[in-house]
């Protein structure tokens, strides 16, 4: 209770320093935020992108089609296969002429063969997990042809790839340079009150009597520049929205990570600038 | 109940600050630290409220060792002991009171203790009527006796003052040694550093020399020499615990 009285005295003596520990941090959060929101969407448009990766077993014109039905209930117990659908002359033709419209005419029944279609399991769409699903299919006899894209799924997972750890890289750097900002914000609180601190010394306070009113303001600091962060990432949202192109937003749990994160951040930050201060003096 | 023994001090870049001092003060004492600058004193009341260590020897005070003293230890050893800066070492955003205040609020006393304490401390030190003004307010003796009220809020044993009366004027400072002497008289120890001789050769108390870290003279050990001005010392404009305000 006093500790939170000593922060919010703190706060009011110097309502410009706490403004701008405030946006200093919610700006660092927000470059944080925004990175996070553009690596969430070219992730979702790569997911996109994977579910589309799939094998497609041409079949012969002698299938028939019990042995065709068997293997399909065979490959659908793959553990890498999610869905293995059965596509007749007949719906390939039709599918040409809805994709190929200009063409519509040039099609014969007959001229396509029949083919299985066979879906992979998000997380199993790797070019060798692929390249293992498409060998098992070559295996059956009344199987012609196997194709699955192979040098558009190597593309595709190497782009992941370095999505990926362009990702981590980027967040780890954004997230270095937003807790480098906050400590640094919160250590200028911490000077300016450093003959506070050095008198409470020497009146006999403990050192977490000295540490809890700043580690209450840098929770609340945190909490309050996190919000405002998620305020500013949402209205660039919106606006890339409105004008650019179509993009999701942070669902609830990562709304409520994102601010927590600022509250962890705005503590720690506070945690490590006391400590290292009280160890000096 | 404070006895140094053997204490030496030596800091990397300055070299050596103390070495070879060992005395005892008795409770209830008044204790003179002079010297020029640099001699030390002020590295021996750093010692003494332990914001330091020694390098070598001991400091014992009321029971704690610097040998071995816990940082919860050295905690509560500072409520019991007052300590005043040359430089007061107020609060500038805070008013008297409050800054009186500030010393009790950091124990975690209870509250309803807060009012009397405060105001029996500011009445001693003669600024009742000046308890809501702030240290800007006040002038540079006045400042001195707000944190010596602080000092003297949680009932020391001792008060520490390191010279007390080095930014004052003369006027000032008879008022504020009066003060201490009153709060001396009232049983507190006092180890008070200063240079400034005057006021050491006017009074008759206890006197320790130091120079080049090292103790030069101790008016315990020949009292015939230690009181070469044995006068009264001549206070008029000083007000006293007794005072009304």
């Amino acid at each position: 209770m006093q500790s939170a009285r000593e922060a919010l005295t703190a706060s009011r003596r110097a309502p410009l320093l706490s403004a701008l520990g405030v946006i200093t941090i919610a700006f660092s959060l927000f470059a944080f935020g925004l990175f996070a929101l553009v690596a969430i969407n070219i992730r979702k448009a790569l997911d996109q992108v994977e579910e589309r990766v799939e094998v497609r077993a041409f079949l012969g014109d002698s299938a028939d089609i019990e042995q065709v039905a068997a293997a399909m209930k065979d490959i659908g117990e793959f553990p890498e296969v999610s869905r293995v659908d059965y596509v007749s002359q007949e719906q390939a033709l039709d599918r040409a002429r809805k994709e190929m419209g200009e063409f519509a005419d040039v099609f014969e029944a007959g001229v396509l063969p029949a083919s299985i279609e066979v879906h992979l399991r998000a997380g199993q769409r790797s070019p060798a997990m692929v390249k293992t699903v498409a060998d098992k299919i070559k295996t059956y006899q009344f199987v012609d042809d196997v194709r699955y894209g192979e040098e558009w799924v190597e593309k595709l997972y190497k782009m992941r790839n370095i999505a990926t750890v362009a990702g981590i890289a980027l967040g780890v750097a954004f997230a270095a340079v937003a807790i480098i900002i906050i400590g640094a914000t919160i250590r200028m609180t911490v000077l300016a009150r450093a003959k506070e601190i050095a008198i409470m010394r020497l009146v006999g306070a403990t050192d977490m009597f000295i540490r809890l009113p700043f580690l209450l303001d840098g929770l609340v600091k945190g909490v309050l520049g996190g919000l405002l962060a998620l305020l500013l990432v949402w209205v660039s949202n919106r606006v890339v929205n409105e004008y650019f192109i179509q993009t999701i937003f942070f669902d609830r749990d990562m709304m409520f990570f994102g601010v927590v994160g600022g509250a962890m951040m705005g503590v720690l930050g506070s945690l490590v600038s006391v400590g290292r201060h009280l160890r000096r003096v | 109940m404070i006895r140094l023994t053997e204490v030496a001090k030596e800091y990397p870049r300055s070299g050596v600050a103390l070495s070879h001092v060992s005395f005892q003060v008795r409770k209830g004492e008044f204790v003179f630290l002079t010297g020029p600058s640099g001699s030390g004193k002020t590295t021996i009341l750093k010692l003494l409220y332990m914001d330091d260590r020694p390098s070598q020897g001991e400091v014992w005070i009321n029971g704690v060792s610097s040998k071995n003293a816990s940082g919860r230890e050295i905690t509560l050893l500072r409520r019991r002991i007052g300590i005043v800066f040359q430089d007061f070492r107020l609060l500038e955003d805070r008013s008297a009171e409050a800054n009186v205040r500030f010393a009790l609020e950091v124990t975690g006393a209870p509250k309803a203790a807060f009012r009397p304490k405060v105001t029996r401390v500011l009445t001693q030190v003669g600024l009742a009527s000046k308890a809501l003004n702030f240290p800007r307010e006040l002038s540079g003796g006045e400042q001195q006796r707000v944190a010596i009220a602080r000092a003297l809020v949680n009932d020391p044993f001792v008060l520490i003052a390191d010279e007390p009366t080095g930014n004052l004027d003369e006027r000032a400072t008879r008022s504020v040694f009066q003060l201490l002497r009153d709060i001396n008289a009232a049983g507190t120890a006092v180890i008070m550093a200063t240079h400034d001789l005057d006021l050491v050769r006017r009074s008759n108390y206890r006197t320790i020399e130091l120079n080049h870290g090292r103790v030069v003279f101790d008016s315990a050990e020949s009292p015939a020499s230690a009181r070469p001005f044995d006068e009264p010392f001549d206070v008029q404009d000083t007000p006293t615990s007794t005072e009304t305000i």
